[in-house]
């Protein structure tokens, strides 16, 4: 032991050396979030690292046992709100499985529509923010541009653009309007172009491949130890997502590719990102051009808001109306779990039903929580501005990582 | 031949017989009950034979249930078996007087947060984890805020006026 420090509890002896204790957030810019590391610097080097999460913790599990499934819906909005609408859907579809409600065809290709749009406007988020780490604010902003696009898009569906609770209980509020695949088909037609750009200006970029090649990488092995899932996983090379391993919502009638990487490093993870946007693109072309005929919602008159129109004029519509906005229709005894690729990886539902108007207990399986905990062991040993990397290519989401 | 979820159950009765306490399908989904004091055995089983291969911890969290006396609080396992895609559900019920339970963490690494957060909200004590401490809830909090007896706001508030809410 030496003697006490002048700087008090700032200097933490290990191994006869003095490392400096650096408190990383809770409100930091550069962390794009919520977060604190508490960390141990050998100079500029990470040795050991602390991380605390909760700053945004809302308790929406104990919530959510007191809510109708209904009212369960916006606070899946606000797990990872870069993707809300996966939340949404994956949480109609688990409600759906416990109802055994079978969604018509066109129901799971609207979706398939919807859900790939929030998973370009997820990764969009996380690489151009790679970017603005790396000094290239550029991309970000140009890109941005077309995230509002999607926007416009999820706005013309359901009137809302982040926090979308969007579609129903077996299928959607309404078919797509004509202006809506018109904002989807200009948005596919004019989208790769302006990708290419952001591609052609970062993804063989010499200063920005050396600055993030082996950069937080993480081995395959390990990335599975950690549960990981997602881009994160696959980055790492292990080739698990769950649209093609338990297909749901009809991803099986879809051929694509599930890229992935070698190193686990943020390259790699940016890369992997950058080639999932490329191939939902071709999955929403396809589903466009494919949309089947059909109903836009499954027939499940318990559990589904009748027309406004049949609600004023109707006895029958106006019962249905308030039995479902109050809650008072009981769930079937059950549980299950399901589980969705959202933007990062499996996010699963575990909802378990006593019979009555509300969830017994509802677990959301976040990616982000599961993964985040790796975060220390992949820093260690690295430079300070690395760590922000690592954390920025992680796509770590306040929201769903405290739920 | 593929791994299924019929042969996952009957290697499982083989080699732990009575342990293996109940088993159903609930919506496709192979769950079985297990005594508490046996989770690292089979979950260390289904992780290490070759051929089911359970590499993947999906999730792990708890559920109260009061009204079960002497267990009534259960930890809830979801594995999954990557190379086979197979998935099982454990459960094992511990008392809420003594809830105790062995950590996966010398498993599986990804256990370590999922149980923090299960200690966090239901109190479960998990033998042999390296850091257990809560992690969502801030450090002072002295209950266990998901166990079904505490209410979703605090009695003792006197902002809320109930009557404003149709309450």
């Amino acid at each position: 032991m030496a003697e006490q420090s002048i700087f008090g509890e700032e200097h933490i002896e290990t191994e006869n050396k003095q490392y400096n204790t650096l408190n990383l957030g809770p409100t930091h810019p550069a962390t794009h979030g919520v977060f604190q590391n508490i960390l141990q610097m050998d100079g500029e080097i990470i040795m050991s690292s602390e991380a605390t999460i909760g700053y945004i913790h809302r308790a929406f599990e104990k919530l959510a046992e007191h809510r109708p499934f209904y009212q369960v819906t916006p606070i899946t909005d606000r797990l990872n709100y870069c993707s809300s609408p996966i939340n949404n859907i994956g949480w109609h579809m688990t409600v759906e499985k416990l109802l055994g409600v079978q969604t018509p065809k066109k129901v799971d290709y609207m979706r398939i529509v919807v859900m790939e749009l929030s998973r370009i406007a997820d990764h969009i988020v996380c690489n151009t923010v790679i970017g603005v780490d790396t000094g290239a604010l550029t991309g970000f902003t140009y890109m941005f541009q077309e995230r509002e696009r999607i926007y416009d898009i999820f706005e013309q569906m359901c009137g809302a653009r982040l926090t979308t609770n969007i579609g129903r209980i077996g299928g959607f509020e309404r078919d797509f309007s004509a202006k809506t695949i018109q904002l989807i088909r200009e948005f596919i037609a004019g989208f790769p172009k302006r990708f290419d750009e952001f591609e052609g200006m970062l993804l063989r970029n010499r200063i920005f491949m050396d600055r993030i090649i082996n950069v937080g990488p993480i081995s395959g092995e390990r990335a599975l130890e950690y549960s990981f899932s997602g881009p994160n996983l696959r980055a790492a090379g292990v080739d698990y997502d769950v649209r093609v391993m338990n297909p749901y919502c009809s991803y099986n009638d879809f051929d694509f590719t599930i890229p992935i990487g070698t190193n686990g490093d943020t390259y790699d993870r940016f890369c992997v990102r950058q080639a999932e946007i490329r191939e939902s693109l071709k999955i929403i072309e396809t589903a466009l051009n494919n949309m089947p005929e059909g109903n836009f919602v499954a027939d499940c008159p318990e559990f589904y808001l009748p027309a406004k129109k049949d609600v004023y004029t109707s006895m029958e519509a106006l019962i249905w109306h308030f039995k479902i906005v109050m809650g008072e229709v009981d769930l079937p005894k059950g549980e299950v779990y399901h589980s969705v690729e959202g933007g990062n990886g499996e996010l699963g539902f575990y909802l378990i039903s006593d019979g009555g108007r509300t969830p017994y207990r509802l677990h959301f399986r976040r990616p982000c929580f599961i993964y985040y905990q790796a975060y220390p062991e992949m820093i260690k040993g690295s430079m300070l501005s690395d760590a922000i990397l690592t954390m920025s290519s992680m796509n770590v989401i306040a929201g769903e990582l405290d739920a | 031949m593929a791994l299924t979820q019929e042969i996952t159950l009957a290697r499982l009765q083989e080699h732990f017989g009575d342990a293996i306490l109940s088993h159903a399908e609930p919506f496709g989904f192979l769950t079985i009950e297990i005594p508490a004091d046996r989770i690292l055995d089979v979950v260390g089983f289904l992780k290490n034979e070759a051929d089911l291969a359970f590499g993947y911890l999906t999730d792990l969290c708890a559920v109260h249930m009061p009204e079960q006396s002497g267990r009534e609080i259960g930890v809830v396992y979801h594995l999954h078996s990557l190379t086979n895609n197979v998935r099982i559900r454990i459960k094992c019920w511990i008392p809420e007087a003594a809830p105790e339970i062995a950590s996966a963490t010398s498993l599986y690494a990804g256990a370590n947060w999922m149980e923090r957060e299960t200690y966090d909200f239901y109190g479960v004590r998990f033998q042999g984890h390296p850091n257990l401490k809560r992690i969502l809830n801030v450090d002072h909090m002295e209950i266990f805020p998901m166990l079904k007896q505490y209410p979703l706001e605090d009695s003792s508030r006197e902002d809320k006026d109930d009557r404003f809410f149709g309450r």
